[in-house]
Order: structure tokens, then sequence, then C-alpha cells
């Protein structure tokens, strides 16, 4: 007897009742299921949605490890005692750091899954095993797991459940967990002391008298909205070897990250073109304004905007979040033409966020954000232009 | 670029619905059908737009205290503001009567769909709301307070064609019985807001009082703090 057929016997002997669906979703969880789905948006291929929601999640492994690497050995760099990127020591904290966040957002997530699919009597859905994936990677290697949880509760309740689950919601449930955060603790997820681990320790320990020397681990983003110079070259931007989110810092694997999900047709290639368009656009709008003089070098927006337009691509966590939630299938538009208009809002917006309000560096969190709330109306318009063209047509043929 | 600043805020920062939660019971029961709330958006940025500037007048030459000077030295020492109130409600519930009867000569069919709404455009908070804003904040000249009104009636045009479009997408949804209707409704409402924040403190940089050039910027501004701080923040205009 394996395990394939324990479930199995464990699935049929609680067929019909209350827990089914639980024992169902750890079956097909673990299994290949004997059906396939029946009817939703995706169908194009053969694929179930737990296949589409692993192709995500495979692209998302690499910046996951790399986000375990970089962790120890930010960590170490900070407390003055660099080892080698690639080296176990580094590897080691990543790993005790990271996989408790990885646990506690897919133990808090799946759990509450689990007990609305068996209130409602529903399949659990699979919609949370990439928002679980996500959620670890958006927020800062310090961050209490307690708080992690009760964000992960609000998001998947008041964030999907309530609209019925899967699918069904207006708002990423990954970016609404993080904006939670973001304004119910600001002080765990912004600063120049959370993005590093230890960071927060050492300052209580100096606090309580201990003699050692502060360690600061700012996100460039942070330190430019503050006015200073980075001194991290283009090259350590672009491999991710830099302080910020667990997963957001490779700008070379969410890269690939990209080309995977475009090339299984997951990711929508005109969300991110548009995105990063909007992007550069806003860049160059700013970079003219600093070359033309309209602003003077004491002005607190200066340091931004003077950014070269292509840099604001590789730092913060832009192009994690437009390969990887901008490009949500449920909450991004749903027609083509409107995906050009609100993947290039996006890039327009998280860069004008990003140098107009210092206090938020995390622009491109809350322009997919507002997008998303922007997302049904754009489409509703696109729908409307089509109707309109075609009844026109009708009426030319029938005349 | 005063006028430019001011209208942006109006419309994202100081959002009428978003960020101080105004105008919310027309905002709530139109917002079942996109076109039914563009018409009744439209006529709030219509209404705001006349109302506000024509109470910005009454407050500078008659409310204000000491407005009165322009009829003689004697009405220098005159107080009305206690009136503010019924003036302003008074110019409002006019304006909503002469919207009301145009839009019954000129579209029918809004005057229809609207219904009972058109006329309780008088007592939106919003409305009101947005002359007393204007009146506290300080807004110094009649231009601006056009502005104001335009920008402040767009903002909540915007607030309400979004959530329309949002309800019409959720009408498939397999929402939890209990919540159907107006719950969920609220929910949204606040996950909206939640978007909207990404505005709040911008141009500012989160920190307008006392911040001098150079100090460093505070990062993270609480919630309610930066709420508090919205609601005064056209006044740092001037």
């Amino acid at each position: 007897m394996g395990l394939k057929s324990n479930l199995h016997n464990l699935k049929e002997k609680y067929k019909g009742t209350k827990m089914a669906p639980a024992f169902n979703a750890l079956h097909t969880f673990l299994y290949l299921p004997n059906e396939t789905t029946h009817n939703g948006t995706h169908i194009k291929a053969a694929d179930d949605l737990k296949r589409t929601m692993n192709t995500v999640i495979m692209a998302m492994v690499p910046c996951l490890i790399f986000g375990m690497f970089n962790a120890g050995y930010q960590h170490f760099s900070a407390l003055g005692a660099p080892v080698d990127f690639l080296s176990w020591d580094a590897f080691y904290i990543g790993l005790i750091k990271v996989l408790p966040l990885v646990i506690v957002s897919y133990g808090v997530g799946l759990g509450i899954e689990f007990i609305f699919a068996t209130i409602n009597n529903h399949e659990v859905e699979e919609g949370y095993l990439v928002t679980g994936m996500l959620v670890p990677l958006i927020v800062p290697i310090d961050i209490p797991l307690w708080m992690l949880a009760v964000a992960v509760a609000f998001g998947v309740v008041i964030g999907k459940e309530v609209f019925g689950g899967t699918g069904m919601n207006i708002l990423n449930p990954a970016l609404t967990i993080r904006a939670f955060l973001f304004f119910a603790y600001p002080t765990w997820m912004s600063g120049d002391k959370v993005w590093v681990h230890g960071a927060v320790e050492r300052t209580k320990e100096i606090a309580a008298g201990a003699n050692v020397d502060a360690i600061s681990g700012e996100t460039i983003l942070g330190s430019l909205a503050q006015g200073h110079h980075i001194d991290y070259s283009l090259s350590d931007m672009f491999f991710g070897f830099i302080p910020g989110s667990v997963g957001e810092t490779s700008t070379l694997l969410i890269l690939l990250g990209a080309l995977f999900l475009i090339f299984t047709k997951i990711g929508s290639w005109r969300i991110m073109l548009s995105a990063v368009v909007g992007a550069l656009v806003m860049g160059l709008i700013f970079n003219g304004v600093v070359s033309s003089g309209w602003i003077t070098e004491t002005s607190k927006f200066y340091t931004l905007m003077s950014t070269e337009f292509w840099h604001h691509l590789i730092i913060g966590g832009f192009a994690f979040g437009v390969v990887f939630m901008a490009t949500d299938p449920v909450t991004a538009s749903q027609t083509n033409k409107g995906k050009w208009i609100y993947g290039f809002l996006i890039g327009f917006l998280s860069i004008m966020i990003r140098v107009f309000n210092p206090a938020y560096p995390e622009g491109v969190m809350l322009a997919i954000l507002l997008m998303n709330v922007f997302a049904p109306t754009i489409d509703h318009y696109i729908i409307q232009g089509n109707v309109k063209k075609r009844m026109k047509r009708l009426k030319v043929k029938t005349a | 670029m005063e006028h430019i600043e001011l209208f942006f805020k109006s419309i994202f920062i100081d959002n009428m619905v978003f960020a101080t939660f105004l105008g919310m019971c027309s905002y709530l029961a139109v917002s079942k059908k996109v076109s039914t709330a563009v018409g009744l958006g439209a006529a709030v940025i219509f209404v705001l737009a006349i109302t506000v500037p024509l109470n910005w007048l009454l407050d500078q030459y008659i409310l204000q205290p000491g407005a009165l000077s322009w009829l003689g030295a004697e009405y220098a020492d005159y107080d009305l503001s206690f009136l503010s109130f019924i003036l302003f409600i008074a110019t409002i519930a006019t304006m909503v009567q002469l919207v009301e009867i145009i839009v019954e000569k000129f579209s029918p069919s809004l005057y229809n769909s609207l219904g009972i709404f058109l006329p309780l455009i008088a007592v939106n908070c919003a409305i009101l709301g947005g002359s007393l804003f204007m009146q506290s904040r300080e807004i110094p000249s009649l231009g601006l307070a056009t502005t104001y009104g335009v920008g402040s009636g767009i903002g909540w045009f915007l607030a309400i064609l979004a959530i329309a479009a949002i309800r019409e997408k959720i009408r498939y949804s397999n929402v939890p019985p209990a919540l159907r209707g107006l719950g969920i409704t609220f929910i949204i409402t606040g996950l909206m807001a939640i978007g909207f924040m990404s505005f709040g403190g911008m141009l500012t940089g989160g920190d307008e009082e006392g911040l001098k050039e150079g100090d460093p910027v505070k990062v993270g501004v609480s919630a309610p703090d930066s709420e508090k701080e919205l609601a005064n923040n056209t006044k740092e205009i001037n």
C-alpha cells in the first residue's frame, strides 16, 4: 500500500461528507487528478488550473533560492564579515530565515482555504498556491511571523474569500497582504533596518548598551529618496546583490522567469512590455525636467528624478511586480487593448509614486493595486467600444 | 502650477470618497450600472463646479469675519460665519434644482434613470463637504475655488465609475449570501481606498509640517496620522 492508494482510500471513505474537499485537495495536489477542469477562462490547452499555478511557481523558484543566498550574503556583509555569495554560510542564514516565511504563508493561507472550502462545500481552489509563494518573496526578511500570519489571514479572507474565492477577487491577494503589512506595521516594512537580517537586533543591542557598530541595510530606493548617493554598481543591481525584499532583487532571474511565463503563455507579454514602456516614458519625462533645469538641486525630488531613466527598471521591486503580479490573470485587464493601457499606466504610475512620494518608495505595489481598481473600468469601455464598432459594421452590411 | 497642484490633489490625494468618505449614500446606491454612475458623476462634477465658486464668493464677501467691510467701515466688525451652513445649503439646493430642470429637458432617459437621486444630490455630503472644505482650507482665489470644485467632482466621478465597473464584474462572483449587496460594496470600497492610499502624502513627502530641506524624509507615516494630514492637505498650498 503506497501513499497514493492510502490517500485514495481516505478520499473514497470521506466522499459525501463535510471533510471531502480537504482530502480531495490533498490527493490532487500530490497526484494527478482523474478529471480536468470543466470551465473557466484558462481553457486553451489540456492544463488544469493547478498546472497553470505550478508553472508560475516554477518561474519563481530561482528568485526564492537566490533570495536565500542573498539574505545571508547581505547579513554577513552588513556585519562586516563578508562571505562568498555562493557559500553554505550565506545559504544557511537565508534558509532558516526564509523557510519559516514560506511555511507560515502557506500554512495560514491554505488553512483558511481549507476551512472555507469545508464550510462552503466546494473544492479547495488552487489560487493560493501562487499567492503563498509570492508573499514570502515580497516581504522584508526580518518581518515577525505573527504579523505575516495576520496579514495573510486578512488578505485571503477580505481580499479573496469574501468575493467567492479564486478568480473572483478584484485586488491581487499577495499585494493586498503586502499593502496591509505596509500600512498596519510601517516600522517593520520600511526604513533602513528591516531589509537585512540582524539589523533590528543590532539596534536593540546598541540601545541596551552593547559596544558594537550599528549596521544599516537601506534599499537603494530608500536612500535615493533621502537624497543620498548609492555605491552599488550597475551589475550588482542587475544581478541582485543588493538589500531588498527577499525575492525582488535579482533582475536577471526575474527576467528568466518572465521569459518562461511568456513562453508557456501564462503571463501576458502585453502587460510586461507596456509597463516597461510606461516606466521608461515617465523616467524620460523626469530626466527631461532635470536636464532642462526646471527643478533645483535642493529639491527633495532631485535625486530620484535625476536617476537615469532605465535604472528604475533594475532597482526596487519594479521588475518583480510587473512580471509576477501585474500579470495576474484575475485582477489584470481582460481585454487585449485594455492590457496595453493597464500595463502602461502601471509603469507610468509606479515611477511617479516612487519619485513624488518618498514615504512610499515601493511605488510599484501601490500602482498595481490602483490599476487593479481601475481594470474593470478599462475593460468596460473597451468592450463598449467593440460593441459600438460591430453595431456600425452590422448597419453597413444590412443597409 | 498652483492650479495643477490643487487639481491633482483634489482628485487623487483628497479624493472625496476614499480620503474623506463623503458622499457615500449616492455612491453606494447608484453604482450598480456604469451608465447611471457616469450620469450621476457628471451631475456631481457640474454641481460642485458651480457651487464651490459661488459659495466662495458668499464666504468672501458676506460670511467671513470682516467680509462686509466693502459696505462701509462701520460694517467691518460683523462676523456672519454662523450663517454659512444655511447659506451654503441654500445655494446648493438652488443649483441642484437648476441641474434637474436642465437634465429633464435635455436627457429624459438620464433623468428617469437617476430618479430620486438627482434631488438627493442636494443633500449629498460631498457637495456640502466641497464648500465647507473650501472654507476651512481657506482657498485664496475664485479661480482656485473653481479648480477645487471641478477636481473634487472628478475625484468623486472616478470613484463611482470604478466601483460601478467592479460591481458589474462581480455580479458573477459567488459572494457569500450574507455579504451580497451593500456588504461586499463596503468591503470593495475599503480595498479601493487602500489602492488610493498610494497618493497619500504625495508632493509633500508625507510630512508637511516643519520639514526643512535636507532633513531626512520620514519613511512610513502611520496611517491614522496621514489621514488626518490628508484632510488638511490643501491648507498647505497658500
